[in-house]
């Protein structure tokens, strides 16, 4: 475990070191990965952290009586602990494991819209509005339409401007009395957008809903903070931020997730089970039913020790650089748009090409070892907002170089000349 | 230029990405279909004019990456004028070509074999066959949206 009274700082451009998988040839062509908002790389750090537990410390958690299951339940719980510490949350939050941030913003919606064990009323009564922006990723939007359909409440879009920005003077005339839930996220994964969530979630909570955000897109470079945000939910995935996929984590005010109904009814949840019903237990376990991925827990932890020694401001500089070049220079590219132009806190660009469809793009990127991703990127009703179809999206993280947006930039313009 | 450039992307399929043959729509089509991949905006639909057991016009409209366009353009010069027995028995040549399951070389598919190589590239192969699904829908009276 890394001395946390002394961080150890690694260089940024040391740490492609020790992303193994990055030294590899696509298509006879070293590979530039580029498609860091679908997952991220996992460092070596965060490899042997899940490596030695389970090859040292591994046991089932909380229920066991034997050395090995405390050291087990040990781990799980100092992950939990770090990775709280990581965002900002203090004693008036907890945290949740969960198996991603699709998994928490369902537990967040599934539980405010049904009843609680101990048969009190969902949170969510018929005639509430739920508020969810138009920069959504399906995760953030799908959950809130079924537990609108389900209760009998009302969903609203906070829509975008035609340059794909929401204000917060639209969502003041949005709020109201019955507003009980507004979602947004702290980065949009379709086009890199950043809202001003801060202000957002303050408006929300001012008006009396409870706030949830999604801050999948944001933990690898520009953590949010739980301690200066009003917040009653925050969702994210390890996978995005340098972690084990499979592994994701809800951290929320106690209060907020006191509301909340469990998803999953089973063992770890109970305090104790008769034949006819059952007690369940106190957070965070009644929101944790079954064994969890122990090894995933400890990887994220470990994820979230290397964004720190490699430092969070580092990595925020670099891939908002890394964004802004790529951005500028595609936009000089004829028949090129890039989505998002202005969104400078970001490390996802997205472009559309007149003529030429993301998937030849994406084809004859790939065939020059150049990764990245195409189509609608789990955002439809945003794209058809912007009256747009599929796009290209090249995602930045703290091993890319210029170097390699030179790559893209360069592949990109021979992509328009074969098709267009 | 490179591998994928010449087997994908060859003057040919590029001209008919470029100007894609028989593009639009029937003023009055006796059959017609969607294709539709929602997962990456593909969209096609294929109508047609069938009388007397023959395929006297087709056209299809839509959007698509060039394979899917070109493969659509190809087809619709290829099943023009042709019998709607012989127009279902090349679409289901040219798929077993595209899916690996029969040679190009002994499957005749004539013009249609530029589209051959797709079958190394697995992500494109369904950009292909959409127009040609689309076709087989429509032949087979479904009026319905495919979705795939």
């Amino acid at each position: 475990m890394p001395d946390i009274g002394e961080p150890r700082r690694m260089a940024l451009h040391r740490a492609r070191a020790a992303f193994p998988l990055l030294d590899q040839r696509i298509n006879g062509v070293a590979l530039a990965y580029l498609d860091n908002a679908a997952t991220t790389q996992v460092p070596l750090p965060v490899l042997d952290a899940m490596r030695d537990f389970e090859s040292r410390d591994r046991a089932n958690i909380h229920r066991g009586v034997h050395t090995l299951s405390q050291r087990a339940t040990d781990a799980f719980e100092r992950a939990r602990e770090r990775l709280k510490r990581f965002v900002g949350a203090g004693s008036a939050h907890e945290l949740v494991f969960t198996s991603g941030t699709t998994d928490a913003l369902n537990l967040v919606a599934h539980g405010l819209s049904h009843s609680t064990p101990d048969r009190q009323a969902p949170a969510l009564r018929p005639g509430d509005e739920i508020i969810v922006s138009g920069l959504e990723h399906h995760a953030n939007l799908v959950p809130w339409q079924q537990a609108a359909h389900r209760i009998g409440a009302t969903l609203r879009i906070l829509r975008p401007d035609a340059r794909g920005r929401v204000h917060a003077r639209d969502l003041a005339r949005l709020l109201g009395p019955t507003t009980k839930v507004f979602a947004v996220t702290a980065c949009a994964n379709a086009t890199g957008e950043r809202p001003p969530y801060e202000e957002l979630l303050e408006l929300a909570a001012r008006a009396g809903a409870m706030t949830v955000l999604d801050a999948a897109q944001a933990v690898a470079h520009e953590v949010p903070d739980l301690g200066a945000l009003a917040c009653d939910f925050m969702a994210f995935s390890a996978h995005k931020m340098y972690g084990p996929m499979g592994t994701g984590a809800l951290v929320g005010r106690r209060t907020a997730l006191e509301r909340l109904a469990p998803l999953r009814f089973g063992g770890d949840m109970v305090q104790w089970v008769s034949d006819a019903e059952a007690v369940f237990a106190e957070l965070p376990a009644r929101l944790e039913g079954g064994t969890p991925n122990v090894a995933g827990a400890v990887g994220m932890a470990a994820a979230a020790d290397f964004i720190d020694e490699v430092g969070r401001d580092a990595i925020d500089a670099h891939v908002r650089a890394l964004r802004a070049h790529a951005a500028e220079r595609l936009a000089t590219i004829d028949g090129v748009a890039v989505l998002s132009a202005q969104a400078s806190a970001s490390a996802i660009v997205s472009f559309v090409v007149d003529g030429v469809h993301p998937h030849d793009i994406g084809t004859l990127l790939d065939e020059q070892g150049i990764a990245v991703r195409t189509g609608h990127h789990c955002a439809q009703p945003l794209l058809d907002h912007l009256a747009l179809g599929p796009t290209t999206r090249a995602s930045f993280a703290l091993y890319n170089s210029h170097g390699e947006v030179e790559r893209l930039l360069a592949g990109v313009s021979r992509a328009v000349k074969v098709l267009r | 230029m490179s591998a994928l450039v010449d087997q994908l992307y060859q003057e040919v399929v590029i001209d008919h990405k470029r100007s894609p043959r028989n593009f639009g729509t029937l003023p009055s089509p006796t059959h017609r279909s969607r294709g539709h991949n929602p997962l990456c905006g593909d969209d096609l639909s294929v109508e047609l004019d069938v009388a007397d057991d023959f395929i006297r016009a087709i056209r299809f409209h839509g959007q698509g990456c060039a394979i899917c366009v070109a493969s659509a353009s190809m087809m619709s010069e290829a099943v023009q004028g042709r019998t709607v027995a012989a127009a279902r028995e090349l679409q289901q040549r040219f798929r077993s070509v595209l899916t690996g399951e029969r040679e190009a070389d002994a499957a005749q598919i004539g013009k249609l074999i530029s589209l051959a190589d797709v079958r190394r590239y697995p992500a494109r192969i369904k950009c292909a066959l959409l127009g040609w699904h689309a076709l087989a829908h429509a032949l087979a009276g479904s009026d319905e949206d495919e979705r795939r």
